[in-house]
């Protein structure tokens, strides 16, 4: 038995030798993945419409808003977010327990059409990056009260990580109302 | 007067064809090679402005952004008022502080450190234990190693267990009590992930250390060491594998061999068997659990500990984001190996009440029965951040 615990040690230093970020999805594969999906990426003139890079300045009002949904200031002063006809592209970061998770947001007429977590860093609750539990957050959108309007079946054990994303979900949906006003 | 004033005339003439005159191709190049040094310059300084904002905010969001730390605290705390057949009790059962540390983006530390009941020290109700220490890296973006003092993975509370995470004042019997949770040891474990939904744990990590006589004779529970100048000449292994593809499902099970649970005094290995189910749909929630023990040896059979085992279902339903109602039915016997009936139950039914998603209110009656008795309720209050 003592072999078998010596082999089992030998194997965990070997592989903490070469250990790897967590990173899942890059903001540029993202943007390919969301606006791929895009039907209606051409004007009327049949010109290609390239997604537009904007700014979003956070201002005291709207961190007011943000607060109201994540409970907290978002720890930014401007927000760089894709613009192409209806439809929005946000890259936001939430911490569920202790670490930020990176989320990719993609917004077509006000609901969401893709999301993915991007990075996560929390100890537990990466379940969350399952395309069984993102795809419940398919055309879901928020209420008058920026409150989601489909109920979001949670995970085990990762019940913080799930209201991160619940939480960062609404946000980007109040932010795409607001840019598209 | 007439030639002071023709002579005017004529001067003005003069002049105003002068500044009449069209300027030549080169004084138009002139100008505009003098205008178009000026626009460089302007757009350079206009970049470099540019530049200089774009640092600015950036420093700015960089102090501003709470994920800036590589420190983390946190915690969760409880406190418990226990009112069973008239005996009152009221405690602040635990308060936690986490601490962690990333080293870097895929190497860092975790810690929790516990007070329990209030006080620690001689002759006081509690104590501080350090449950968790360890590193955690990230192999891949499947696997990771956790090596230090860590939480087996067995069971739906032992790693979750912040008191908003789950119904009834106190924790369930079974749990406490055949697990054990919550119990942590030390070495190292791997968790990876197979594929979506479908994951595994394997541990190596220090064994238990049970009592020989007396009332505690093999109870696992007493049998903790908390990796407190443990013995270790006998090891643990642990294995765990999980599903959880399906939203709101979660179906688990943990084998776990003891080599010896004596540590060296007695050959007793011990093999736990453990199996849940979690599920949530919608408002509805549903938890199941099962766990046994089977201790070699005549000395634990003798006390009829050979055989150790439980479980329970926990059927809950959510009013709102605020309210949720549930009831438990757990039963369970530490010496099944006995020919007397000797299972314990009990039953609790309550609420939770969630003024924020992060704090909790809860009461909950309770029932027991098989071979204890008592009738009451549970107050409690609970918090994590």
């Amino acid at each position: 038995m003592k072999l078998a615990k010596f082999f089992f040690i030998g194997v965990l230093v070997i592989c903490a030798v070469n250990v790897q970020a967590k990173t899942y999805l890059t903001k540029k594969d993202f943007l390919a993945m969301a606006f791929s999906q895009d039907n209606t990426s051409t004007s009327e003139s049949g010109e290609t419409i390239e997604p537009e890079k904007k700014t979003l300045w956070l201002d005291d009002e709207l961190q007011s808003r943000i607060r109201a949904i994540i409970d907290h200031n978002y720890p930014k002063l401007r927000l760089k977010y894709w613009q192409k006809n209806n439809q929005t592209v946000w890259f936001l970061d939430k911490i569920g327990k202790e670490r930020p998770i990176s989320f990719g947001i993609s917004i077509q007429n006000n609901k969401v059409d893709l999301i993915r977590v991007l990075a996560f860093r929390e100890s537990r609750g990466g379940e969350i990056r399952m395309q069984s539990f993102t795809e419940q957050f398919n055309n879901i959108s928020i209420d008058e009260n920026n409150k989601l309007d489909q109920s979001i079946d949670g995970i085990t054990g990762a019940t913080m990580s799930v209201n991160a994303m619940k939480k960062i979900t609404r946000m980007a949906l109040m932010l795409d109302k607001l840019v598209n006003q | 007067m007439k030639f002071k004033l023709s002579a005017l005339a004529a001067a003005l003439i003069a002049s105003g064809t002068a500044m009449a005159a069209e300027p030549t191709n080169q004084e138009l190049l002139e100008l505009i090679e003098k205008q178009e040094a000026q626009i460089k310059e302007l757009k350079t300084a206009v970049k470099k402005s540019q530049k200089q904002v774009e640092q600015t905010v950036e420093a700015v969001e960089s102090n501003m952004a709470s994920s800036g730390s590589k420190t983390t605290i946190g915690g969760y705390g409880e406190v418990h008022y226990n009112n069973i057949e008239g005996a009152e009790e009221i405690d602040f059962h635990r308060f936690v502080l986490f601490a962690g540390y990333e080293f870097s983006d895929k190497i860092r530390f975790f810690s929790e450190l516990e007070v329990e009941h209030s006080i620690a020290g001689d002759g006081k109700n509690g104590e501080v234990e350090l449950e968790q220490a360890y590193i955690e890296m990230d192999l891949s973006n499947d696997t990771k190693l956790k090596s230090g003092l860590f939480l087996i993975p067995v069971g739906i509370l032992n790693e979750t267990h912040e008191p908003n995470t789950f119904y009834g004042v106190e924790r369930n019997p079974v749990e406490k009590n055949i697990i054990p949770a919550t119990w942590w040891e030390a070495g190292a474990t791997i968790n990876t992930q197979f594929s979506e939904g479908f994951s595994a744990d394997f541990a190596i990590h220090s064994g238990l250390n049970t009592p020989l006589d007396g009332d505690k004779a093999f109870n696992i529970r007493s049998g903790r060491q908390k990796v407190s100048e443990a013995a270790a000449e006998n090891f643990a292994y642990t294995a765990r594998v999980k599903y959880t593809a399906v939203p709101g499902l979660e179906l688990a099970a943990t084998i776990q061999h003891q080599t010896d649970i004596t540590q060296g005094e007695l050959d007793a290995s011990a093999n736990l068997i453990e199996a849940h189910a979690v599920y949530n749909s919608g408002s509805f929630g549903l938890r199941a659990l099962y766990a046994s023990w089977d201790i070699d040896g005549d000395e634990a059979a003798a006390f009829g500990r050979d055989k150790q085992s439980g479980y329970y279902i926990e059927p809950s339903y959510k009013i709102n984001e605020n309210f949720g109602v549930f009831a438990r039915f757990a039963a369970w016997d530490n010496t099944e190996g006995d020919a007397l009936d000797s299972e314990k139950e009990q039953t609790n039914i309550g609420l939770n009440y969630w003024p924020h998603e992060n704090v909790v209110f809860k009461f909950d009656l309770e029932n027991r029965g098989g071979t204890q008795d008592g009738d009451g309720f549970n107050v409690g209050v609970g918090y994590q951040f």
